[in-house]
């Protein structure tokens, strides 16, 4: 894969991978393209700029990790993956099927390349945490980026790991909340409000920075800013719009795990471009 | 296999005690060895680990659903992490980490749960742990071990971290009477016949295989010859071995210091009904929550204890007779 730090080409991808999910979460009936669309911004650049790793080694052990710990928002992974050359490209349209390596949650078990199973919300902080303290331990330069959703962050364990990442000055460990503000059953505000959320996790002790997540540019400046803050962990709160990129998906819960019609995706192609 | 006809069951470690000092000798031998501890390591005797190591052992605080998921983390990238806490916090409060972080993805995390049974006494059931066996051995790819005394429990601490996959050990608070030489082998999944008989064998685990080998030599007297058998290892089960004692004595009587209706018993019985359906009787906890008290009182009032294996295996040879 050619890593890129130029804007237009990471665009560029992106709106690839947005065809990618509609296309995937269209042919498997089922799925979640809401929480998907909103994180494509985040994913390519990790993938695409900021991660360390290289698809030709994906054992490789200082490699960077990345977990997806909202592991319902599988087809952008799935998709970035396959861009990048971890699995086949032509097989994305599998997903959710009987044998497919593209599970409805990730799973080590068909993707090995994968650096966690998730699914079940609330674990992939602290399943990053372990892998941040291994990385020290080892003195490896390899750093863990866990993604999570607004909704998630309702979990407790996510705060027993809030807790324990700056007590124990994990700063190889960056989090970046998903926040599109909406879940399953409706706005995040209106089912279990998560915010002020910049000043809970810096009350933990985190470092916190607040930028619209889907600009490139600032999740590029983000991540520039986690690698060089030390001492703490950092948490980029990543403000989405759930559905991105699709004008009826945007911010409508109804997207968020339902699939389109085989006319809604036609229509959703045609916006993406 | 040694088979003796008399047992010292000397006064031996408490089997936390023991876990703690074979986690040193772990440390000392394979620097991957790392440990997480939730507030009680001075109970868990994971301390011992910590003041050697102190980095490489990681203080998770009151908050076990993230260290079970550390854990998890760590052996992601190749730790081999023992994780320990009281065994009905790091199991039901971890369940659901245990489950999809570390059984789900088959990580090679040691959980060690101490205080287990009701034998911790004075601290009363919410600290009990009845359930762990039942709850450890639902997930798939995990072995769950309860070693009996101070010298299984060292061997299969060291035969954990050679193990590759998820393990449960279940270590207890109480003193626990030696029953093993230091020459005795053990290997994760096989039982050990402690002392032979044709009319009815006893299988028991941790803390009730002393109780086993008391109720065994009180029997001689009686014309009843019992084989004892230690399944220190509850998953995966010996198959052969208790295939064989069904088929040659016929007759099986089976303990434990967990809930009657959801440890080893039942697994127990599922061989047996398999292979060769014989009489069974069980040693447990009969569906209930226990209390505070002295440790020897309550195995005494909740039915653990030598006299009630004895009974139970009275009872099982007189149906073997009219079956």
């Amino acid at each position: 894969m050619q890593k890129t730090k130029n804007v237009a080409e990471l665009q560029a991808i992106c709106r690839a991978v947005r065809r990618d999910i509609i296309n995937m979460i269209t042919a498997a009936k089922s799925g979640h393209p809401g929480g998907s669309l909103s994180a494509v911004e985040i994913l390519v650049t990790l993938f695409y700029d900021v991660l360390q790793h290289n698809p030709e080694n994906p054992s490789w052990p200082e490699r960077d990790r990345f977990l997806l710990s909202k592991g319902h928002a599988c087809p952008v992974l799935y998709s970035v993956m396959a861009e990048c050359g971890y699995t086949p490209k032509d097989q994305l349209n599998t997903l959710r099927k009987l044998g497919s390596i593209y599970q409805g949650h990730p799973d080590v078990r068909f993707i090995p390349a994968l650096d966690a199973s998730t699914g079940s919300l609330g674990q992939g902080l602290s399943l990053a945490i372990g892998m941040g303290l291994a990385a020290r331990l080892d003195h490896s330069p390899s750093r863990a980026f866990v993604v999570l959703g607004d909704g998630e962050i309702q979990e407790g364990q996510i705060w027993e790991a809030a807790m324990f990442a700056p007590f124990h000055k994990l700063d190889n460990v960056v989090a970046i909340v998903d926040y599109n503000k909406i879940q399953l059953d409706g706005f995040v505000k209106d089912i279990m409000d998560v915010s002020p959320l910049a000043e809970k996790w810096t009350g933990f002790g985190w470092h916190a920075i607040e930028i619209d997540g889907h600009s490139i540019p600032a999740l590029q400046n983000a991540f520039a800013e986690a690698e060089k803050t030390k001492g703490k962990p950092t948490v980029i709160i990543a403000n989405t719009i759930k559905g991105k990129g699709v004008s009826f998906m945007e911010n409508n819960p109804k997207y968020h795990g339902v699939a389109p019609t085989d006319k809604e995706a036609e229509l959703a192609l045609q916006e993406i471009g | 296999m040694p088979t003796k006809t008399k047992f010292e069951l000397k006064p031996g470690l408490a089997t936390r005690e023991a876990f703690g000092q074979a986690l040193v000798e772990l440390g000392r031998a394979n620097k991957d060895v790392v440990v997480c501890d939730a507030d009680l390591s001075k109970s868990t005797y994971t301390a011992g680990f910590q003041k050697e190591f102190p980095d490489r052992f990681f203080e998770c605080g009151i908050a076990e659903a993230n260290m079970v998921a550390i854990g998890a983390g760590l052996a992601s990238s190749g730790k081999i992490p023992f994780v320990s806490s009281f065994s009905c916090f790091v199991i039901n409060k971890g369940f659901e980490q245990l489950r999809v972080t570390v059984a789900f993805p088959n990580k090679n995390v040691k959980v060690v749960g101490t205080h287990s049974g009701i034998s911790i006494g004075e601290d009363g059931p919410s600290q009990m742990s009845i359930e762990d066996l039942s709850l450890a051995c639902a997930l798939p790819g995990f072995s769950v071990m309860c070693p009996a005394d101070e010298v299984s429990m060292k061997a299969l601490v060291h035969a954990s971290a050679e193990h590759n996959g998820p393990v449960f050990l279940r270590a207890g608070r109480s003193k626990a009477a030696i029953i093993y030489g230091p020459e005795q082998k053990f290997t994760i999944g096989k039982g050990i016949q402690l002392v032979d008989g044709k009319d009815v064998t006893i299988f028991a685990t941790g803390l009730l295989v002393a109780e086993a080998i008391r109720a065994s030599e009180a029997l001689e007297g009686e014309g009843i010859a019992t084989r004892v058998v230690d399944l220190h290892t509850i998953k995966p089960l010996d198959v052969e071995l208790i295939a064989r004692a069904a088929k040659e004595t016929g007759a099986i009587v089976v303990c434990e210091e967990h809930l009657a209706d959801s440890g080893l018993g039942v697994r127990v019985a599922q061989v047996v009904a398999e292979t060769n359906p014989c009489p069974m009787e069980f040693i447990g906890i009969q569906n209930t929550y226990a209390e505070s008290g002295s440790p020897e009182a309550l195995l005494e009032k909740y039915g653990l204890v030598w006299k009630n294996v004895a009974d139970a295996v009275r009872r099982v040879f007189k149906r073997k007779a009219i079956a």
